[in-house]
């Protein structure tokens, strides 16, 4: 897995590569946290290259969700596979968290 | 039928895994039933890994075989018995405040696939995914 992070602002956009599973979720956890720490208020996840999440990838899914609910910030999530998104569904993620097609869209929702 | 038998080791995860979507490519699954076979897959395999050998080295065992609908995925290890099929679902309809953080591993397994049965024998935990052919 790869994550490529950029920062728009106060938006920090993590674009997940690959597959968010047991091997790779912890480092997406730590980036997120280092990313809040370094000022960043919102947090977008781009999920066009994920081709795999695991139940390790939605327990930082989740634990992110509920970070940003404690404070102003916003935590979205973007450009899923069918498949990924199937799995969100599966989960019930789609009931709390924002899901939108686009990551043009995710930042007009900020 | 079909064998593989390795240490329990996070390093031998992605050769359990090749072994068991090498096996469903064979069979013509389409590529997005081969993700949702590796996940659950994968669910198991971690499970065995953290849970089952938690305090100690063991070996999995991966067996591919079939019948005429199915193709039978049985992944077994020597750790203490343990049947996680016996672990409730997690509430997917709870809100975020009250949503657990984990828990959902199973519950992957038992949704992705048609079947999912467990049984001990011989002081193995033999945990069975049943997928149906593609064209059955």
């Amino acid at each position: 897995m790869e994550i490529l992070e950029s920062r728009q602002n106060d938006i920090c956009i993590f674009s997940i590569h690959g597959r968010l599973d047991s091997n790779t979720s912890a480092e997406l956890d730590k980036r997120i946290l280092l990313s809040l720490d370094n000022g960043a208020k919102h947090i977008i996840m781009e999920c066009k290259q994920m081709d795999y999440i695991t139940s390790a990838g939605l327990r930082i899914v989740v634990k992110t969700a509920k970070k940003m609910k404690s404070g102003s910030g916003q935590f979205i999530l973007c450009a899923m596979a069918d498949y990924v998104r199937e799995i969100f569904e599966i989960a019930g993620f789609d009931r709390f968290l924002p899901i939108v097609p686009t990551l043009e869209d995710a930042l007009k929702k900020i | 039928m079909s064998m593989l038998e390795l240490p329990a080791k996070i390093e031998n995860m992605e050769a359990l895994m090749t072994f068991v979507s090498d096996r469903a490519r064979s069979l013509g699954f389409s590529a997005r039933r081969i993700k949702e076979i590796e996940l659950a897959s994968e669910e198991a395999l971690v499970n065995i890994i953290n849970y089952a050998y938690k305090d100690c080295d063991g070996i999995i065992r991966i067996v591919c075989s079939g019948d005429p609908i199915h193709l039978i995925i049985q992944i077994e290890d020597y750790g203490s018995a343990f049947d996680i099929l016996s672990l409730s679902d997690p509430d997917t309809t709870s809100s975020l405040t009250e949503r657990e953080v984990g828990g959902l591993g199973v519950f992957l397994i038992r949704k992705l696939m048609d079947d999912v049965t467990y049984s001990r024998q011989d002081g193995r935990n033999i945990l069975t995914l049943f997928v149906r052919l593609p064209d059955a």
